[in-house]
């Protein structure tokens, strides 16, 4: 059941004109696309992500569970769902702040490329939240208190010790939310749309070349298979606890 | 006077209260676990406020709960080895050393240089470049101490710094822990619960219990007039508490110990080692004056003595040779008379 697509995609793959089909214009749009605004978008889950997590493994207030949860939340709803949400949220016209926003800044998030990246970061940060927030509640504490013993302030404690104890689960935390961000497509689609060039990703051009370009599409979808594979393979010691 | 502390800490189920003045000197804080000794610790550190009280040291306030008065960990010069030595697992151990050096504002070049000639003064310097985990536990615990003294702290606060290391390798690595901390400056604090180390490496012993001072003095004071059943228990003394009168001591917990003092009444402490304490299957005629009959609870064989534990009317420990022990045919159950001459009894004011 896991094996047999993978087989098929394989064997359905014209090797041979690969790299032909993946240069035309449909796939390379999707293809710079997607690595713009995935990488935008696991920047995004890092900058807000990490202080999340802090707090989380870190604080000690009242609603922290409710936080946890809603923070997991994008993990588990359908993306369709979490599109639907941002539409209303985020929605030019008939969004809760997204006609403030749209008159205030002239900034407009749906069927826009900043669009897309908010709403892979929406599903993506999760993967970061959760995976840094584990890691910091490993990290023995004891560590930061040797630091401050020997004469470091708490931004150097941070940067040379807490960073680095904390580096695995960060990598992690980012790789995975980097493949999440870059397979998006419920979201994307149901808040950004599918314009070309502007907001069709890969997983989006997939599933329209599907029906006009069966060889490009098939072609975009073993990149993304490649890719998924590659964060799989380099978080395996981590998952699946071999070799530690 | 470097250290002068009174502080209150309230921590779960402890309640530290020590007041405490620390000179040129090493001091060993002894105690059982939970006695407070290593909250203490982290308390003179900064690692952990006080409730009440204060530390100050070279007469700088470091915490004053009354002026609020709180300097931070990171801008006191301590220098702290930790139990299991917490050496930063990735960086080698020259950077560890520097580690302190580097976050105090020196330039690379130089901490890397003093990081050197620390290593040099602990044996290692040829370990620079090894990372941590490939230490061995000595090698680690010098690492340790070189990271806590090369920024050259006024107050060295070591904790249980032996207690990681297996015995074959303690005796020697006591004696170099001796020859550092005799050769550092300022006031230095050895947590310990080890009497031996205690009495090794401090020119002063501090016994903590139950968040409170129980004695204080040399290891060999307090080792003669243990003021603690943990203490007497720790240096292997059979011990007392009592009433003094006329050269008869009413013990609390029932029975009578005749000593030689006669000047001492009131409320006192009896101890006496189990080596005075002679045994035999029936009662002796020599001029023990003490002797109680009583049943042997357990038998210990140690290399050149068995320790017997006698239970009557005073129960006491006797330590007697293997020999004797086969003699006697001492074993749980049998009946003994166990006799104690006056004279082998310490007696002194509680």
């Amino acid at each position: 059941m896991f094996v047999l697509p993978l087989v098929g995609l394989l064997w359905k793959a014209a090797w041979s004109s690969l790299w032909d089909d993946l240069k035309t214009p449909a796939a390379r749009d999707a293809l710079r696309l997607s690595l713009e605004c995935s990488l935008w978008s696991t920047a995004l889950a890092v900058i807000l992500g990490v202080p999340l997590a802090w707090v989380l493994a870190r604080g000690t207030f009242p609603g922290r569970p409710l936080v946890r949860a809603l923070v997991l939340l994008p993990m588990v709803i359908p993306p369709v769902v979490g599109g639907v949400a941002l539409l209303y949220a985020f929605g030019r016209s008939n969004g809760l702040v997204g006609p403030w926003l749209y008159d205030t800044f002239g900034l407009q998030l749906t069927f826009s490329k900043t669009g897309v990246i908010l709403a892979e970061t929406f599903v993506a940060m999760p993967f970061l939240v959760i995976t840094v927030e584990g890691g910091l509640r490993s990290i023995d504490t004891r560590y930061e208190d040797a630091a401050a013993t020997l004469g470091a302030g708490r931004f150097t404690t941070f940067r040379r010790v807490t960073l680095r104890l904390l580096a695995p689960s960060l990598i992690a935390g980012i790789a995975l939310a980097w493949a999440r961000a870059l397979g998006e497509f419920g979201a994307t689609i149901t808040f950004a749309g599918n314009i070309q060039g502007r907001t069709q990703t890969t997983p989006l051009a997939v599933y329209l070349l599907l029906e006009t370009q069966p060889a490009a599409a098939i072609a975009l979808s073993l990149v993304l298979l490649a890719v998924s594979i590659v964060v799989l393979v380099s978080l395996r010691d981590r998952w699946f606890g071999i070799g530690r | 006077m470097i250290l002068d502390c009174s502080i209150r800490r309230r921590l779960g189920a402890l309640d530290l209260a020590v007041d405490l003045t620390v000179g040129e000197e090493v001091v060993a804080i002894l105690g059982p676990n939970g006695a407070g000794k290593t909250t203490l610790l982290r308390v003179l550190a900064g690692l952990e406020p006080i409730d009440d009280g204060h530390v100050s040291v070279d007469g700088t306030p470091w915490d004053d709960a009354d002026d609020d008065v709180f300097v931070p960990p990171a801008q006191r010069p301590v220098g702290m080895v930790f139990q299991d030595y917490l050496l930063f697992p990735f960086m080698t151990v020259r950077e560890n050393i520097a580690f302190p050096v580097r976050s105090r504002g020196v330039k690379k070049r130089e901490a890397r240089a003093r990081a050197d000639s620390w290593l040099a003064r602990v044996d290692l310097a040829d370990r620079a470049d090894a990372k941590p985990g490939e230490l061995s536990g000595g090698q680690a615990q010098r690492v340790a101490l070189a990271r806590a003294l090369v920024s050259e702290p006024r107050l060295l606060l070591l904790d249980e710094p032996l207690a990681a290391l297996d015995a074959g390798a303690r005796i020697e690595i006591r004696r170099e822990l001796r020859r550092h901390l005799a050769e550092a400056p300022g006031a230095r604090l050895i947590v310990t619960h080890d009497a031996v180390d205690a009495s090794v490496l401090a020119d002063r012993v501090v016994v903590l219990e139950d968040g409170r001072v129980a004695q204080e003095g040399t290891m060999a004071d307090i080792a003669r007039h243990p003021r603690s059943e943990y203490v007497a228990d720790l240096v292997g003394l059979n011990f007392f508490r009592g009433t003094a009168h006329d050269g008869t001591v009413t013990l609390d917990g029932g029975g009578d110990i005749v000593v030689a003092d006669h000047n001492v009444t009131g409320a006192v402490y009896v101890a006496f080692h189990p080596r005075a304490v002679a045994l035999s299957l029936r009662a002796p005629e020599g001029s023990a004056r003490n002797r109680w009959s009583g049943a042997v609870t357990d038998v210990d064989t140690h290399a050149d003595r068995v320790r017997v534990g006698v239970h009557g009317p005073v129960p006491l420990a006797a330590e007697v040779t293997p020999e004797a022990a086969r003699e006697l045919s001492l074993s749980p159950g049998r009946q003994v008379v166990a006799s104690v001459k006056a004279t082998e009894v310490r007696v002194y004011p509680a």
